[in-house]
């Protein structure tokens, strides 16, 4: 006998770990609805699988509470069970010797404190208080929009039909297959054979190859007058809507062009100017009226405009930015992101030729700025970050792109002043900082002890968020909190009557598909309030599903021109997947408008 | 078309034909047990899986659709394998107390398990707990449910009233009423079709059979029992009879052989109704503005119930007569008591009907007005009066037939035809056609109200000596509610209409036997049209124990006595 020897691990062990990979994939794409109880079971007897059994707290506490919530979805707990349940999910947390006891415990406690209701209607009911959802990707969809509907017709090779489908609910397809964060592929149920099927490139590809798809008809006119504030998705996607529905809209825009954040917030290169401006021209040929350079707070006031029209939604979005409030920041060569994306937005881009660039935050807008900086000439992009790089709400996809294209990413550095030279920056001052307590789920930071860091630089680039200005509204005695204004769930505003309000000004900065969630949103609801139901009826048939089930098969993932190439200039990055790539997409797709819970319900909705 | 191969053999079905379909038409047999032709395509029991070349998977042949090419075996050892172990499955969670169980003989899963071969179950048995309140007129075994999902599927699709649902995840998920509603505060028609349309004997209508022979044996009590139009046309089906054997006089003789006083006919009374209900629709219809139009039929109590839960707004536009099943209880306890020189107390009247909703109105205290006890006892199902029948162990098929006993037994053929959908319009306007021109028309002329809509109605415009009468009939509470709807949103008008709860009609029954798959309201309700053609007298004016019963009784249609015994406030009906 070897007093020392190597373990290679056998099969059963090797078998163990992708047990592990299996359990994490299925996590990632719970079904939405599924019930909290039942998840809280299975989780607890996870955890007990993992107790050595020493100690009584794990060994039978962990136990006798997956029996307890057993006894729960059997509907044979009482009232005074949950505060047993409480009690001692506390004692093990408090008493357990290891985290495989006190962690399990402590979720569980979240659990009960967070799924209260659950538990009540369990224990008063004898019922699950949650609606199981049948598809997950359109439920992950703020738009739900029918994802394995338009993905069997890009099969099927019906590419301006899948537009149509997708207009439905979205009426930015084209925008949205180059760049939707496409929380509908979290979602994906193929996760659990593989990996989420590629559902944004799969709509990039529809509307490359559908031609010109134009849209449907409008609805006989109603004589309703709408006025739409902010041109940008969430107000031109109420505006199609309500165009569709035989309203008259007006969209009132403060800048020279329409598209809001999708200009002057995303950068060309990923989203190209042609793209938008045919988008919007689909959705302004519906016969809504577009007015630019009209800015409601000071050509018109909001009350004048209510007087004008039968009603009015407002969709200013988020363009005020925030400031770094540090030493120089007034300093000439300070800016925002908003304002350097802004300009670029409008063909007003600075140049930076030369110039060593900083740029300021860890999230989508900031490797945005980062490497349009790198477009226009720097000679050094510096993105730092007071965080780590796995705490930027950036994608990682957008953190690598910037690091390809030659912008350094430096992490763990907080900005202290901006020194400046005869008016103009020379550096940013840094603070090293070191990572601390998960505080709300957010890794939390503090000043390391280590001298400060000078990063010599010509501009500083602060992308550290943008909030809502709306002191206008305000005046007129809106509702606003913390900046954003108030709305109820129909996204009507109280105290206005017919005055309805969503996107980024009522949600604060949020995505492109959360934004048309709330426009479509609208819509519904202002025809409502004007004294209508109009439907939208679709008129596409689907394929059916097919039979064949696709083995597990890697994700076609989108490709980029070399970084050397497009760093220096402002074209499209992205290179879309080829017709066979599509088609092997389209086959991963597993069908839950079908297969599964669908067949019973849930299945295909044709109207809102 | 799509060229396939099951089992070897070559086929070509059209377009979006399923593998179960493709099977079915070359005589290829694929057990089932949740499927429903296109009411309940949901593929949850996993039972007719077959395999197809080239899937690594098994398919569900319910649910697949056949395509080019495909080679499909259907009983290769795997898709028996898969059948057999699912069927297990089921089973180990299924309450398997055959013998004492309604559907024992009639149950898919029983039969199922047995051309599976199956002996055992190698699981271990978990059995829901049962907790319905059995007193509801609908009773439901969560013990013996394999969530098919049917019930679900027929309550919403046909019924439009979606009682049921689907509530929970995994193993903890079950079939509940909608929201977890308490069920009589759902909304339920109590129409039965979901106990019809149920494979095993988890849903059933409460079992009043033994209170049946209590009455019987009791000797104070004289029992008299009506039987439903519609009950002849499926009675034979319990007792696997042909249709030789299950004649109308045959069925007579059967009851009789129960034991009880007086075999009755519900014929008699729906005569009576059609005197009733039409003189009332002649009086709303030549009195404009007087009364709300258009007037809606009200024998059917399923209809009613729908009418008074989902359209309460509507319950002024339901007739004020009460139903044949109720208008004959008040005759039996009054007008019958007086012939038989009795007290009305003594008089115990049950009623043989192919409804499940018929025991619940008969409980209902407004329409009981003869004053003594109820005025229907009790009901009892079609499938009820079967098992009752086979529990006599008579040999029924050699009993000589009998006739109805009189005076309450005669009928005629347009009372016949109530039991299926467009039949108490037709009689009705058999009727009125003779009070408004004092002839009797064709009694056949008004036959385009006959058949069954599967979505949407029958409507017709009739001309009657210069007066226009604008006629529907909907059958099925979902095209009740379609055809209300399009009332609502004033894109037709109707002056008269007639709706029963149950698709076809009385003849499809929820309390009708059950041959699961099957839908019989067609074949039944014809059963009655040949019924009517082949009687003497085919008017219900031309009754002549009604038109006793008003001369020496009721007076005349619409009278003082009429309305205290054959009519009720709906207004004051409230559920």
């Amino acid at each position: 006998m070897n007093r020392l020897s190597m373990d290679h691990g056998n099969h059963a062990q090797k078998t163990v770990e992708s047990f592990y990979q299996a359990m994490g994939k299925r996590l990632t794409a719970v079904p939405e609805g599924n019930c909290p109880l039942n998840l809280s079971l299975a989780f607890l007897r996870l955890c007990l699988s993992q107790s050595c059994g020493k100690c009584v707290p794990c060994r039978v506490g962990l136990d006798r509470l997956a029996k307890m919530v057993e006894s729960t979805l059997e509907g044979k707990a009482e009232l005074k069970d949950l505060a047993i349940m409480e009690k001692t999910a506390q004692a093990i947390w408090d008493s357990a010797d290891c985290a495989i006891g006190f962690e399990a415990a402590g979720v569980l406690l979240e659990g009960l404190r967070a799924f209260k209701d659950d538990f009540l209607s369990h224990i008063e009911n004898h019922r699950c208080s949650m609606d199981f959802k049948a598809i997950p990707c359109q439920e992950g969809c703020p738009a739900h929009v029918d994802i394995p509907g338009y993905i069997a017709l890009v099969k099927a090779g019906r590419y301006a039909d899948a537009v149509r489908l997708i207009r439905e609910d979205n009426p930015f397809p084209e925008v949205c297959g180059l760049i939707c964060e496409h929380p509908c592929e979290e979602k994906c149920r193929r996760h659990m054979v593989d990996d989420a099927v590629n559902i944004r490139a799969l709509k990039r590809f529809a509307v490359e190859h559908a031609g010109e798809v134009p849209p449907p008809p409008s609805a006989p006119a109603t004589g309703k007058k709408v006025a739409i504030v902010g041109a940008g998705p969430s107000g031109l996607t109420a505006a199609y809507y309500l165009s569709l529905m035989g309203h008259a809209v007006t969209v009132f825009e403060r800048r020279r062009k329409a598209g809001g954040m999708l200009r002057y917030g995303i950068p060309t290169y990923r989203l190209p100017d042609d793209s938008l401006d045919r988008e919007i021209g689909v959705i302004l040929s519906t016969g809504a009226v577009l007015k630019t350079g009209v800015e409601i707070g000071k050509d018109i006031t909001i009350q004048q405009l209510r007087e004008t029209y039968d009603s009015v939604y407002i969709s200013i979005g988020a363009h005020a930015d925030n400031k770094l409030g540090i030493e120089g920041e007034e300093t000439e060569g300070v800016l925002s992101a908003i304002q350097l994306l802004g300009d670029a937005g409008e063909g007003q881009a600075p140049d930076f030729t030369g110039k060593n660039v900083v740029i300021v935050g860890g999230g989508n807008v900031a490797m945005d700025a980062s490497r349009t900086a790198r477009r226009l000439g720097s000679k050094q992009v510096t993105c730092v970050y007071r965080r780590r790089m796995q705490d930027m709400t950036a994608l990682p996809e957008e953190i690598e792109g910037a690091a390809a294209e030659g912008c350094e990413i430096r992490t763990l550095l907080a900005p202290v002043r901006i020194e400046q030279e005869n008016g103009k920056v020379r550096a940013i001052i840094l603070q090293p900082q070191q990572v601390g307590l998960i505080e709300k789920g957010r890794t939390s930071v503090k000043n390391a002890n280590l001298p400060e860091v000078r990063i010599p630089c010509d501009v500083v680039v602060a992308a550290i968020g943008q909030k809502v200005d709306a002191r206008h509204f305000e005046e007129f005695g809106y509702p606003v909190k913390r900046g954003l204004i108030q709305t109820g769930d129909d996204l009507s505003v109280q105290g206005q009557e017919g005055v309805f309000s969503g996107g980024d000004d009522v949600t604060g900065p949020a995505t492109v598909i959360r934004a048309i969630q709330a426009g479509k949103v609208a819509a519904v609801n202002i025809d409502k309030y004007l004294g209508f139901h109009t439907e939208l009826p679709s008129e596409i048939d689907i394929p059916p599903a097919s039979w064949m089930f696709m083995p597990a098969c890697g994700r076609a993932n989108t490709t980029l021109r070399p970084a050397e190439e497009c760093k220096n200039d402002f074209e499209m990055m992205e290179i879309g997947l080829t017709w066979e790539e599509a088609q092997q997409e389209c086959s991963r797709c597993l069908r839950c408008d079908h297969y599964g819970y669908s067949s019973f319900r849930g299945g295909r909705k044709d109207l809102w | 078309m799509v060229s396939l191969t099951i089992n070897h053999q070559s086929l070509q079905v059209p377009e979006g034909t399923t593998i179960l379909e493709a099977a079915k038409s070359a005589g290829i047999v694929i057990p089932t047990l949740c499927y429903l032709k296109e009411l309940n395509e949901v593929a949850a029991c996993r039972v007719c899986m077959v395999e197809i070349e080239g899937s690594n998977r098994l398919m569900p042949a319910c649910d697949t659709v056949a395509q080019e090419g495909m080679v499909v075996f259907t009983n290769s050892r795997r898709a028996r394998e898969a059948r057999k172990i699912n069927t297990q499955l089921l089973l180990s969670r299924h309450d398997c107390q055959c013998p004492t169980c309604v559907r024992s003989g009639n149950c898919s899963l029983q039969d199922l398990a047995h051309d599976l071969n199956i002996i055992e179950v190698p699981f271990e048995k978990q059995i829901p707990k049962n907790t319905w309140n059995m007193d509801h007129p609908l009773n439901r075994y969560a013990s013996k449910c394999i969530r098919c999902l049917r019930c679900i599927n027929v309550c919403e699709k046909v019924q439009s009233l979606g009682v049921w649902a689907l509530n929970g995840t995994g193993e903890y998920n079950k079939i509940e009423v909608k929201d977890g509603a308490d069920f009589s505060a759902a909304h339920c028609a109590l129409c039965g079709q979901c106990i019809t349309h149920c494979p095993v004997g988890a849903l059933v209508e409460r079992d009043d059979t033994q209170q049946l022979l209590d009455a019987i044996d009791d000797p104070d009590k004289i029992t008299v029992m009506q039987v439903a139009p519609a009950v002849r046309a499926a009675w034979g089906d319990t007792l696997g009879f042909t249709k030789e054997q299950a004649t109308v006089k045959r069925m007579v003789a059967a009851f009789r052989a129960l034991g009880v006083d007086y075999v009755f006919d519900t014929n008699f009374s729906a005569d009576l109704t059609i005197m009733e209900e039409g003189s009332e629709f002649i009086e709303r219809m030549t009195h404009p503005g007087e009364y709300p139009m258009p007037m809606f039929t009200s024998c059917c109590p399923g209809w009613v119930r729908f009418a008074k839960l989902e359209y309460p707004e509507l319950v002024p536009h339901l007739s004020t007569a009460k139903s044949p099943q109720q208008m004959f209880g008040a005759v039996a306890k009054t007008y019958y008591a007086q012939l038989l020189g009795v007290d009305p107390e003594r008089i115990f009247c049950v009623s043989v009907m192919p409804c499940t909703a018929k025991k619940y109105e008969c409980s209902v205290p407004e329409v009981n007005d003869a004053g003594a006890g109820r005025d229907v006892d009790m009901v009892l199902t079609t499938r009820e009066i079967g098992r009752l029948l086979r529990s006599v162990h008579v040999d029924i098929a050699s009993l000589p037939e009998e006739e109805f006993d009189q005076p309450l037994g005669i009928g005629t053929g347009a009372a016949v035809i109530f039991g299926a959908t467009g039949g108490v319009m037709e009689a009705a306007l058999r009727s009125a056609y003779y009070l408004i021109t004092g002839k009797n028309p064709d009694a056949d002329a008004f036959q385009a109200v006959r058949g069954q809509e599967v979505k949407g109605w029958k409507a017709k415009t009739l001309e009657i000596n210069g007066i226009t009468v604008r006629i529907a009939v909907a059958s099925g509470l979902g095209n009740a509610r379609r055809l209300i709807e399009a009332l609502k949103r004033g894109e037709v008008q109707y002056d008269f209409i007639e709706i029963m709860a149950c698709p076809g009609g009385c003849a499809g029954g929820g309390g009708q036997p059950i041959q699961d798959g099957c839908e019989l309201a067609g074949e039944r309700g014809e059963k009655l049209y040949v019924l009517d053609k082949e009687l003497p007298l085919r008017f219900s004016h031309e009754n002549p124990a009604v038109l006793k019963l008003y001369e020496d009784f009721m007076e005349k249609p619409l009278s003082h006595k009429a309305h205290q015994l054959l009519h009720t406030d709906q207004t004051k009906w409230r559920l």
